[in-house]
């Protein structure tokens, strides 16, 4: 299988060795190449992401989607991009202004930082933490901040009852998606996700973990689902009783700051579900079918990754597009009077397991 | 009906019946009007317990008042109370609101437009128009150039107060005013443009966190004064304006007015025009309640199910569109028969799409009434008691999810519906859940009644013939029709002109966005959406 480290480690040679520079410009130069990627991954996963999400959509409600702007409407996406580029920002009176100008980046910084983090391929891998999974929990909750700012400083009360949900919300939620990633942190014994993915070589928690995995799988699901703000735990934003919740007053780029990070969002939540259930860039292993992994390990660890993600949040549309929206006192009982007592118990009975 | 005579001339000395009127009538002197309608409402072998409308009209030298009652446990028993005032500089009447919660919203119009003013009136307001509008537009001397359309910008008044009138011990008339909401409410405003408010309808709704506290709905952004207009039209013109009440009911709402003409010529109209009108009454009802039902699941979130009633409602369009020119508007009724003969595709392709919309009902409950998040919704909220819905005059169907037998259809047959078996759909519970079954249910009923009649459209003409202009002959003509939100009442008041003297349409969806308050208060405002959604009031309906 394709190691990345040969690509990196010759970028790193090229640097030091062949162009002679010292620890300080290598690592400078280093730093600057893996953001700019990981910026141009950023918006180009988001534009896949809502292309697909438009055909797919489209898909479950019998109708076309996007086909007039290039074949099959593969152009609409960057044209809808180069429109929310150009248009303009309406600054709002009365508003907080610094804080409604921030909102934003807190929400992008927040799903960024975390995109970092992430094991995209074999040896792809901006930064390995040893509490790697901490600190994906960590930063990924940033993103609140700026949901809560942005509600609190537009000075509009659909605005802020939405921020008021979206705290209520992600906060509660956030509680079930740790407990169920902690359970898989046992079973793997590691918090570093490189390690976490090396241990599912030989068959991926799902498979591996049994019903503990099963189970610790559909909540960080549900729950994950829900930190994203989409449907049906799109309250935040309930377009039908808040008109756009804590976003209504935004607009042009500022606008499309949320809206891309609510796509991109969704990925980090998939590929995260991807790399603690489903193997991360894992290929599919069977132990005992030596003929059968090799041929298995022929596929790019990428496009399992990738696949994998895809696969993750096909569910995460099928759902949004099948389901009605949740009332808040609904959305909070799920989460505290179900998910987290089976998650407790889920996170109890296999800490058991693993010592016995 | 002699005993009922009796009972109210024991009542109400003053009372005079009229001769040769559809409906039982009776005129009684103002002063004893409120003791008559206690009466009315409290005894329990009169029990009139639903006031379906308060006509406003101009007399010449007097201001006049209809209530238009019925008995729902009398077997629906009508009964028109006529009182007026002399006093035109002044005018002043009781207040019945008390005693009909539907009254209130009534008496509000009728102080808008003739300026009558009712004591004990808990909210006098104007109803639609603005609060500094001058004069009072239904007065037959209203100079129409008394409230010029300025090219300035108006400025905003919030109307946070209102005025109430009251009696006091000495018998006179004591004003005082009241704030409709309080300093600290957390008031919201939900409107004029909203996605959900099925219209340009303005909610201003007080909350306490996310529990509404109290809602005060504000009519008017889209008045247009059709009954203003209707007294200078023509009978066949004012058809047209019909349609443009409860866009999703035209093809009703049209056929109601026709009815109520051709009742007033005495005219027959051919047995064929009668089937194909009531294939069109009900197709467009099965359009309405899609819509109904996809707008619905669209308020609580659930897009698919919008688009899917949105594809099945435009196989009734094409239908129309084929047969009458026209999709929303069919412009399809004329008096004394139709515009034309149906298309020859008609029957083949109303027959195409019946067991269509049966398998795609089907689907719906797959996908939507049987998903664990609706269910929960819309069994947990929105309760309405079959009392407050009479008091309130909720009809049509969600009227009848509140166990209420009030459709129309099977009360008053009009059109070819006493030639059909179908049932009445009714539910006990009166729920959010209630209201969005029934609907589904009637388009069921709803198709086995054009599957009834399609195949045996006689032959025929397909209008009678009428003069060339229509004059009605002196008198009061009341049609009621179900539409596609209810009790559909036109009121035509004709002094033998060939424009009428006052038209009257009440509007069903007034009465729904009313009975918001009592099904709303205490609950979610995600709930105020999706109740709404289930009461289904279109709002031009409401701003004539």
């Amino acid at each position: 299988m394709f190691d990345f480290k040969i690509v990196t480690s010759w970028i790193d040679n090229l640097l030091r060795v062949d162009l002679g520079l010292d620890n300080f410009w290598t690592l400078a130069i280093e730093f600057i190449l893996v953001g700019v990627a990981l910026l141009a991954a950023y918006a180009l996963i988001a534009l896949v992401l809502i292309y697909a999400e438009r055909k797919i959509c489209a898909f479950f409600q019998c109708r076309i989607g996007p086909d007039r702007v290039g074949k099959w409407g593969l152009i609409q996406v960057i044209a809808d991009m180069i429109k929310i580029l150009t248009k303009e920002i309406i600054p709002i009176k009365r508003s907080e202004k610094l804080l409604f100008f921030l909102a934003p980046f807190f929400v992008i910084i927040g799903s960024f930082l975390t995109f970092g983090a992430l094991p995209f391929a074999k040896g792809l891998h901006a930064i390995d933490f040893n509490i790697g999974v901490l600190y994906i929990l960590a930063v990924s909750s940033l993103g609140v901040i700026g949901i809560v700012l942005a509600g609190w400083s537009s000075n509009n009360k659909y605005s802020l009852i939405g921020a008021m949900r979206a705290g209520a919300q992600l906060i509660s939620y956030e509680i079930s998606a740790g407990l169920a990633l902690m359970t898989m942190v046992v079973l793997a014994g590691s918090m570093q996700l490189s390690t976490i993915v090396e241990s599912q070589a030989d068959g991926w928690f799902i498979f591996k973990g049994g019903i503990f995995a099963l189970v610790a799988f559909v909540i960080y699901l549900i729950a994950g689902h829900a930190e994203t703000n989409r449907g049906p735990f799109d309250l935040p934003e309930s377009e039908s009783e808040l008109t756009a919740g804590y976003h209504t007053e935004y607009s042009g780029i500022m606008f499309g700051f949320y809206y891309v990070a609510e796509y991109t969002n969704l990925f980090i939540i998939s590929a995260i579900a991807t790399t603690m259930f489903l193997g991360g860039w894992m290929p599919l292993h069977i132990p005992g079918l030596d003929g059968f992994n090799q041929v298995m390990d022929y596929i790019p660890s990428a496009v399992w990754f990738f696949g994998k993600c895809a696969f993750c949040i096909f569910l995460a549309l099928w759902v949004r597009w099948s389901y009605p929206r949740l009332r808040i006192d609904q959305l909070l009982k799920l989460e505290w009077k179900i998910l987290m007592p089976i998650s407790l118990i889920n996170i109890a009975a296999v800490a058991v397991a693993v010592t016995i | 009906m002699e005993n009922l005579k009796e009972k109210i001339q024991a009542i109400a000395p003053s009372a005079v019946f009229e001769e040769n009127t559809q409906v039982l009538t009776v005129d009684v002197d103002k002063n004893e009007l409120h003791q008559l309608a206690e009466n009315l409402k409290n005894d329990e072998s009169l029990a009139f317990d639903y006031l379906q409308d308060i006509i406003g009209l101009d007399l010449g030298d007097a201001l006049g008042v209809n209530y238009r009652l019925f008995s729902t446990k009398n077997n629906n028993q009508a009964l028109v109370v006529k009182t007026k005032t002399d006093d035109r500089e002044n005018p002043t009447l009781h207040s019945v609101s008390n005693l009909w919660q539907s009254a209130n919203l009534y008496e509000r119009e009728v102080y808008d437009f003739l300026g009558i003013k009712f004591i004990g009136h808990p909210d006098l307001r104007r109803l639609f128009l603005r609060p500094d509008w001058k004069g009072f537009p239904l007065r037959k001397d209203y100079d129409i150039e008394s409230n010029p359309v300025t090219l300035k910008n108006e400025s905003v008044e919030e109307f946070e107060g209102s005025e109430k009138l009251e009696l006091d011990s000495n018998g006179h008339i004591k004003e005082s005013n009241f704030q409709l909401f309080d300093d600290k409410d957390y008031v919201v405003s939900f409107g004029p443009q909203h996605p959900s408010t099925h219209g340009v309808l303005q909610l201003r709704v007080s909350l306490n966190g996310e529990t509404v506290k109290h809602i005060d709905p504000n009519f008017g952004y889209i008045h247009r004064g059709i009954e203003k207009m209707c007294e200078s039209y023509t009978y066949p013109k004012i058809l047209h304006l019909c349609e443009r009440l409860d866009y999703l009911s035209a093809a009703i709402n049209r056929h109601g007015f026709c009815l109520c003409v051709e009742k007033a010529l005495e005219l027959e109209v051919p047995e064929r025009a009668v089937y194909v009108r009531t294939i069109f009454d009900e197709l467009t009802r099965i359009a309405s309640h899609l819509l109904g039902w996809a707008s619905m699941a669209n308020d609580m979130g659930a897009i698919t199910a919008f688009i899917y009633g949105m594809r099945d409602r435009e196989k009734i369009m094409d239908i129309f569109e084929e047969t009458a020119g026209g999709r929303l508007f069919t412009n399809y009724s004329v008096i004394g028969g139709l515009m034309q003969d149906i298309h020859p595709n008609f029957q083949k392709r109303v027959k195409e799409f019946i067991p269509y919309m049966r398998k795609m009902l089907k689907e719906y409950h797959t996908l939507f009434t049987n998903n664990p998040i609706a269910k929960q919704r819309m069994l947990s909220a929105g309760w309405l008691k079959i009392d407050d819905a009479i008091s309130y005059g909720v009809t049509g169907p969600s009227g009848r999810a509140s166990n209420w037998h009030n459709d129309i259809r099977k009360i008053e047959p009009y059109a070819a519906y006493n030639k059909v078996n179908f049932n009445e759909i009714t539910r006990e519970n009166g729920g959010s859940f209630d209201r969005y079954m029934v609907r589904l249910d009637e388009i069921l009923e709803s198709l086995s009644i054009i599957e009834q009649l399609i195949d045996n459209i006689p032959d025929g003409d397909y209008k009678a013939k009428t003069k060339p202009i229509i004059k009605l002959p002196e008198g009061e003509f009341y049609q009621r029709v179900e539409n596609a939100r209810g009790d559909f009442n036109i009121y035509i008041n004709s002094k033998g002109d060939k424009t009428p003297y006052r038209v009257k349409f009440r509007s069903p969806s007034e009465t729904l966005v009313s009975a918001l308050e009592p099904t709303v208060k205490g609950e979610k405002i995600a709930d105020l959406i999706m109740i709404g959604g289930s009461l289904d009031y279109v709002i031009p309906c409401i701003d004539r």
